[in-house]
């Protein structure tokens, strides 16, 4: 091969095809287990740090070693992160799916590959660029067992080349991916990046169209994962009590909260901890122990997944029934059963509203980003203690586990509540009280926590009919008294629960739902529906349950709603459809995906166009 | 001419309080039932050792037994949880307040059928909570079907006998880390008393097995846990009196006759010799002797086993000194320097 000069690239930014400088998408096939992890991320935080919002999305099997994983880079100068089913330029290293993953790929696409799997010869209209890995990993590492890590590493220096990021910018990714603790570590991939860099520019002519270039979009921004930020929001909310099963994807939230804890809540010279955090024997103990904790007044939580909400059931219900404060995070995967436990949905959506046996009603929030698991997750701990009841954060996989761009987290500007308490000193001042009386109005009845020095302090917690004095009963108007309590309660809390983000399209018959995840396809959509197809969709992101009024008067502002999630059968709909008028119920509509990987605008814009008659 | 009556001043314990501080509700479970004797010994046991009622949680699954701690101190806070899942509501609740005396009350069924899982783990961590089972080997209020207490040929009031080995309680929680383990039955007052009190003068956990016949489901001929039964078979390990540590008073004691153990608050269990030698620190020995009394088809009865020293739950989380239930928001709060440090470390 001739060695050629790398000449700049004009993209092909002309009135008919994209440009592709800062707006592509880069997908990486790896084998899982290769260490590929670390040289996408920084891929992923060079281009960041050039200025060019980007998002990273890791589809990765449920497995240890040896199955194929595919990262997915998307850099967008318009500032759309979500998935995108398109791919741009290819890394292929897996010669398992190198072919498919070829064939996928959209005309005019880059493809870097290992030189041996020979793909240039499958298609004619995509770029091809082959490096071998294995000639060119050997005089940078001499250790035969690191190789295959550091071999990852020379694709970024040939990728960096191709696409213009610059080299410095690689070598700051890796050094703050490594830690000052591991500088032997950075340094070794630093030579493999460069051996990469080097090659591809003495080797390569670039063809194809995409490029990154410098830009200041990103200041100030975070790289975080969900459960990361979940963590942090934890730390923040003062959570001094949590009890966990490991279950994927929900485990490395309490990993890294053990993280943040040991560093943050450890006193430095005693050594005690302000915490308390109790790997249990399965997720029915996780959820008693919280239960057991927040009725002795500590701030309590769990973080799991369908799996384990499906066997929290019981304890649920008896802590909306004795009324005892709990933090559930559900990172939801896809069900049902084991079902596919790497990847994304919003599927537990309906068990999670009504969980646990008899009448049962659980607030729900639905964070979209980072920054609103770090602020929800604090604001789940004030809902939890002031409504004394256990409250879910449904996050999910994609945002979970994947690497997401995010603005620094605010300090929480509220002081901790911990809801209605009694003090001894309260107690001698009323002279008693009574566990179940709603005397303030909003169903929610004073406790006090077990320890209270005062002889009038107790009372008995149990999961059978109970009167307002927490004694048992089975008295017909007790039990009907206590019900419709605990539903007027869970009335009060729609206007506590985070409220929706409506973005209301000037004279729009049609409207979109969504929550969670889903936020940055149907945003992407909207632009796609209205540039595309000339239809001005309304927006309304809801952000808990049970539903503020403002749901049904953006329903009953459009003609047409349409309900975007991620399951088969359509449960926030269905949600909706026990609350709201038949009028309102009528103007309904589902959009649904439920393949398990991030929802992507172009599956949203083209159910819709479809549904409105439109294709 | 009047006469002024005084009337006698009222029996109290060393925190000033009566009796009546201590007790409960009525009881609702039937007359002559062995959880009813149980309760009056938790009210004498808690009184006598003087044990701020307000400072103690008290804590239960589901069934007969779950129902009895509305029947005893009544001016404590109670939990009663969901069937057989009551030790990781006391372990939240134990770890959130360590300053709390907790109180565990269980049954057969709900400890060794549908709690065995949650029993073994709390076993493992040894939570300072005292774990009562109220052990009839019955279903009472489904009304009488086998738990998995019930003895290998014990019969049901109809005749039908049980054909599956039964969990030895004790012996679990030999085998997997309770601190104290001790076996008693609910018609031995003394005994009893003597047990219950040293469980709450120790830190740690106790496993405190109790034959509690009941009077309507297994009382008949052929039950193993009736109190026929237990009146033939019961065989003590020992004499045990509890000596409060307020009682300082050195007392002569017969040369290898009787041993005494001091327990954390100290306290002293002593313990006088019936026949056997037997130690009470010894765990091994205390397997073997309750594996020889299986096959001899006796019940051993007294305190099998006594560990002062391993570490408790709390003290291995080196939890802070103030309950964390009660700890100020500047310390369950990091600084805005933390945050902005960890942000930081994000860019």
């Amino acid at each position: 091969m001739s060695t050629l000069e790398v000449s700049p690239v004009e993209p092909s930014s002309g009135p008919t095809g994209p440009s592709l400088v800062n707006d592509f998408s880069l997908q990486v096939a790896t084998v899982n287990g290769s260490g590929s992890q670390t040289a996408n991320s920084v891929l992923m935080r060079a281009i960041l740090q050039m200025g060019i919002p980007v998002s990273g999305k890791n589809m990765f099997p449920s497995n240890i070693a040896g199955l194929p994983t595919w990262f997915t880079i998307r850099a967008s100068r318009h500032g759309y992160i979500g998935r995108r089913k398109e791919i741009d330029f290819l890394v292929a290293m897996n010669p398992e799916t190198a072919q498919e993953d070829v064939r996928k790929l959209e005309a005019g696409a880059g493809v870097v590959y290992d030189e041996p799997l020979k793909l240039s010869q499958i298609r004619s209209d995509l770029h091809f660029y082959p490096v071998p890995f294995d000639k060119l990993v050997g005089p940078v590492c001499s250790e035969p067992k690191l190789r295959k890590l550091v071999r990852n590493m020379i694709y970024d220096g040939v990728v960096a080349n191709l696409l213009s990021i610059e080299m410095e910018e690689v070598r700051q990714a890796l050094v703050k991916q490594f830690g000052p603790k591991k500088a032997k570590a950075a340094d070794l991939n630093w030579r493999a990046a460069q051996t990469g860099f080097d090659y591809a520019a003495k080797t390569f002519t670039k063809t194809d169209a995409c490029r990154v270039e410098r830009s200041n979009q990103t200041a100030g921004k975070i790289i975080i994962d969900g459960n990361a930020a979940c963590a942090l929001g934890a730390m923040f909310a003062g959570v001094s009590f949590v009890a966990w099963y490991p279950i994927t994807p929900s485990s490395s939230l309490v990993e890294t909260l053990i993280g943040y804890m040991r560093r943050f809540r450890t006193d430095p010279e005693t050594g005690k901890a302000s915490y308390a955090i109790v790997q249990a024997e399965d997720e029915l103990a996780s959820i008693g122990m919280c239960l057991g904790a927040g009725w002795a007044g500590a701030r309590a939580m769990t973080a799991t997944a369908g799996p384990g909400v499906s066997l929290m059931s019981e304890f649920v219900g008896l802590g909306y029934y004795a009324e005892t404060p709990a933090v559930i995070i559900n990172v939801e995967r896809v069900g049902p059963s084991t079902g596919l436990p790497t990847r994304t949905q919003q599927a537990d959506i309906l068990t999670t509203a009504t969980l646990s046996h008899g009448d049962t009603k659980h607030p729900m929030i639905f964070p979209a980003s980072p920054e609103e698991c770090f602020r929800y997750t604090i604001d789940a701990f004030d809902l939890a203690a002031r409504f004394q009841t256990p409250v879910f954060v449904m996050s999910d996989l994609d945002l979970g586990m994947n690497n997401w761009m995010a603005d620094a987290f605010p300090y929480p500007s509220k002081p901790i509540d911990r809801g209605k308490v009694l003090t001894a000193e309260d107690l001698e001042r009323a002279g008693g009280f009574a566990r179940y009386a709603d005397v303030d109005g909003d169903g929610v009845g004073w406790r006090t926590l077990p320890g209270t020095n005062h002889p009038q302090a107790a009372y008995f917690t149990r999961g059978s009919g109970h009167n307002e004095k927490a004694q048992y009963t089975e008295r017909e108007d007790d039990y009907i008294r206590n019900m419709d309590r605990l539903a007027h309660k869970f009335d009060v809390m729609r206007g506590h629960v985070p409220q929706p983000v409506v973005e209301a399209a000037e004279g729009a018959e049609v409207g979109l739902i969504a929550f969670g995840t889903s936020d940055y396809a149907v945003r992407e959509s909207r632009d796609q529906l209205l540039a595309e197809y000339g239809i001005a969709a309304s927006y309304f992101r809801l952000r808990a349950y049970p539903f503020s009024s403002d749901l049904a008067e953006f329903i009953a502002r459009h003609q047409r709603v349409y309900v975007v999630e991620q399951n088969r059968d359509g449960q926030m709909l269905g949600l909706m459809r026990l609350e709201l008028a038949a009028d309102l119920i009528a103007k309904l509509r589902s959009v649904r995906y439920y393949g398990g990987l991030p929802l992507d605008a172009r599956t949203v814009t083209d159910d819709v166009v479809a549904q409105e008659g439109k294709k | 001419m009047s006469t002024t009556v005084t009337p006698p001043p009222k029996k109290t314990n060393r925190l000033g309080l009566e009796v009546l501080s201590y007790k409960g509700s009525k009881t609702t479970l039937c007359a002559g039932c062995g959880h009813n004797a149980i309760s009056e010994r938790i009210v004498e046991c808690f009184y006598e050792v003087g044990v701020n009622p307000w400072n103690v949680a008290k804590f239960s699954g589901i069934g007969c037994s779950s129902k009895s701690p509305a029947y005893f101190l009544g001016l404590s806070h109670g939990f009663n949880a969901v069937h057989g899942r009551m030790p990781a509501i006391a372990t939240g609740a134990l770890m959130a307040n360590r300053n709390l005396v907790g109180l565990g009350v269980s049954g057969d069924g709900d400890t060794a059928s549908i709690g065995l899982g949650q029993f073994m783990h709390m076993l493992r961590r040894n939570v300072r909570l005292i774990y009562l089972i109220e052990n009839n080997g019955v279903y009472g209020l489904t009304k009488g079907q086998f738990s998995a207490t019930a003895d290998l040929g014990s019969t049901l009031k109809t005749g039908i006998p049980n054909e599956l080995p039964p969990f030895d309680c004790c012996a679990l929680a030999l085998h997997w880390g309770a601190t104290f383990v001790a076996r008693s039955f609910s018609g031995d007052k003394k005994q009893l008393q003597a047990i219950l009190k040293a469980a709450i003068s120790h830190r740690g956990l106790s496993v405190i097995d109790v034959i509690s016949p009941c009077v309507t489901f297994n009382d008949h001929e052929g039950s193993t846990k009736s109190y026929s039964y237990m009146k033939d078979h019961e065989e003590p390990l020992h004499q045990l009196d509890y000596v409060p540590f307020q009682d300082d008073i050195a007392i002569e004691l017969p040369e290898g006759e009787t041993t005494e153990v001091e327990l954390h608050d100290g306290s002293r269990l002593r313990i006088r010799k019936l026949g056997r030698d037997f130690d009470p620190t010894d765990r091994i020995a205390a397997l073997a002797a309750l594996d020889q009394a299986e096959a001899a088809g006796e019940v051993l009865t007294g305190v099998l086993y006594v560990n002062t020293s391993k570490p408790t739950f709390d003290d291995m989380l080196q939890l802070d000194d103030t309950p964390l239930a009660l700890l100020p928001d500047a310390k369950l709060r990091p600084s805005p320097a933390v945050l902005e440090q960890a942000m930081e470390e994000l860019r």
